[in-house]
């Protein structure tokens, strides 16, 4: 069968046009391919591109050379070259991003926060709440909070709204920038049994863990990012 | 929002261009809008901003090129030919306009509730109880309160004249909506108020709106594609995140890097 998400010699280089122009290559010739219900694992030192290449993906970042192309339903779109029309459809119903940092609106409470990728979606609102609801109470999040706004939020409730917001949705491909980062280990196993159900349901996964014991738990491929440097 | 790229353009510019005397106002400025889509147009003051939007919504003619728009007919037509009539039919219906000075787009001596009525009795809405049901419905939506609906707007303070201007223009259910600096000139909490307002208003709505800002924030915020201008032309054009987090053009990335961190 052929792969949800596949990479072919793709790259990208920031051009600083306020530091004279000065060039700072990324990443160069990224290939790897990911299936249904599969999960690979971005290894390498900080600075070595990762979230760059996750960012690439999800069409933050523009990719410069080569092709990141996203099969569903049978048609492929190559995210390089997408309109932003296009992205945003893949967004809407093919792509979920878990950033490392919650990106938080003032006076949106933490159950919209988390429901709002469905709320766009067809669903009704009350069944997006439910759900929230249901993600929120399973990463441990007092019910107290669920209607107060998370930027008053420490770091490590931040990460699991932000957690509960990307995995809300059933999205075919979903991008994980270090979602157990700043969590105690017993938030870091149920993100773990999240991502064990979502592969089971067929989500093709990319993550980024620097947690050897969560690695371990939830990679089926290792891909080594420093292969991709480009060079100087 | 749908994604299907096939699908007609909501609003579509080709090639718009104006001067003032020796002075240029934009140049050569194209792109297509589709419905339920949020298009922030940023830059500085004197970059062209204003005036596309008045050469978009009809305020002012072209020298060259054109706007064609999607009527609730489902036909596209060129709006310099469709005559004075229908467009200014279109501006009461299908449009709404959101100035920076709520001064410009309220009848600041008319109560609230006649602000909001006038918009809906322009479509044909007779009943009073109706008209006033309404208007009190649209006061809620925008956090006005009810008690206030006979105060007149110079009465208010200006985030609650701002957010009035909002409901006069939405209460026809417009599908397009032009804002101008529609956040500026208040201060913080007002405008994060506000913009959370607008925010859940185009969501719910499906609105297509352009906002002109010269605030990155509001841009980042409201919508889904950003059209950045530099001295009446559109130098860099994208996908929101994508131009404010990886800009490519200098003067995009001296835009995003004056920021000033919260």
């Amino acid at each position: 069968m052929s792969a949800v998400l596949e990479l072919r010699n793709a790259g990208k280089t920031f051009t600083m046009h306020l530091q004279g122009g000065l060039r700072l290559p990324v990443v160069a010739g990224v290939d790897f391919s990911v299936e249904a219900g599969q999960c690979v694992v971005l290894a390498g030192p900080s600075g070595a591109g990762k979230s760059s290449i996750l960012k690439m993906i999800f069409g933050n970042y523009r990719c410069d050379s080569g092709q990141i192309l996203v099969r569903q339903h049978g048609t492929t779109t190559d995210v390089a070259r997408a309109q932003p029309r296009q992205i945003l459809g893949l967004r809407q119903t093919v792509m979920g991003y878990v950033s490392q940092f919650l990106r938080a609106v003032p006076r949106v409470a933490a159950l919209d926060v988390v429901a709002e990728p469905l709320v766009a979606a067809p669903e009704s609102r009350a069944l997006a709440r439910v759900q929230a609801a249901e993600l929120l109470h399973r990463l441990a999040i007092p019910e107290r909070l669920w209607q107060v706004p998370p930027v008053t939020f420490s770091g490590g409730e931040q990460q699991r709204v932000n957690i509960a917001r990307g995995f809300l949705a059933e999205r075919p491909l979903l991008l994980l920038d270090e979602p157990t980062a700043s969590l105690d280990a017993a938030n870091r196993s149920t993100v773990v049994e999240l991502i064990a159900d979502k592969k089971r349901r067929g989500a093709a996964i990319v993550a980024i863990v620097h947690d050897d014991e969560v690695r371990r738990a939830i990679a089926d491929i290792v891909v080594d990012v420093t292969s991709f440097a480009p060079a100087a | 929002m749908t994604a299907t790229p096939q699908e007609r353009p909501l609003l579509a510019a080709q090639g718009l261009s104006k001067r003032y005397g020796r002075q240029l106002g934009c140049r050569d400025v194209s792109f297509e809008l589709h419905a339920g889509e949020v298009l922030a147009i940023v830059g500085e003051s004197g970059s062209g901003k204003t005036t596309l939007l008045q050469l978009l919504s009809c305020q002012l003619e072209p020298d060259a090129g054109r706007v064609c728009y999607c009527g609730r007919d489902g036909v596209m037509r060129d709006l310099a030919e469709v005559g004075e009539a229908q467009r200014r039919f279109l501006f009461r219906t299908d449009w709404g306009y959101v100035h920076q000075d709520p001064a410009l787009g309220l009848r600041m001596s008319v109560s609230a509730g006649g602000n909001v009525g006038e918009r809906l009795m322009a479509v044909g809405a007779r009943h009073y109880g109706h008209i006033r049901r309404t208007a009190a419905e649209w006061l809620d939506r925008v956090e006005i309160d009810r008690a206030r609906i006979d105060d007149a707007p110079r009465t208010y303070s200006g985030g609650m004249r701002q957010r009035l201007q909002i409901a006069r223009n939405l209460v026809t259910q417009p599908r397009l909506i032009f804002m101008d600096e529609p956040t500026g000139g208040l201060d913080a909490s007002v405008q994060a108020r506000l913009l959370d307002l607008l925010r859940g208003l185009v969501c719910e709505l499906g609105l297509a709106a352009l906002i002109v800002t010269h605030d990155l924030a509001v841009a980042r915020l409201l919508s889904h594609r950003i059209m950045v201008m530099k001295g009446g032309e559109v130098i860099e054009h994208g996908l929101t995140d994508q131009v404010l987090d990886d800009p490519r053009e200098a003067y995009t990335q001296l835009l995003v890097s004056s920021i000033l961190p919260a």
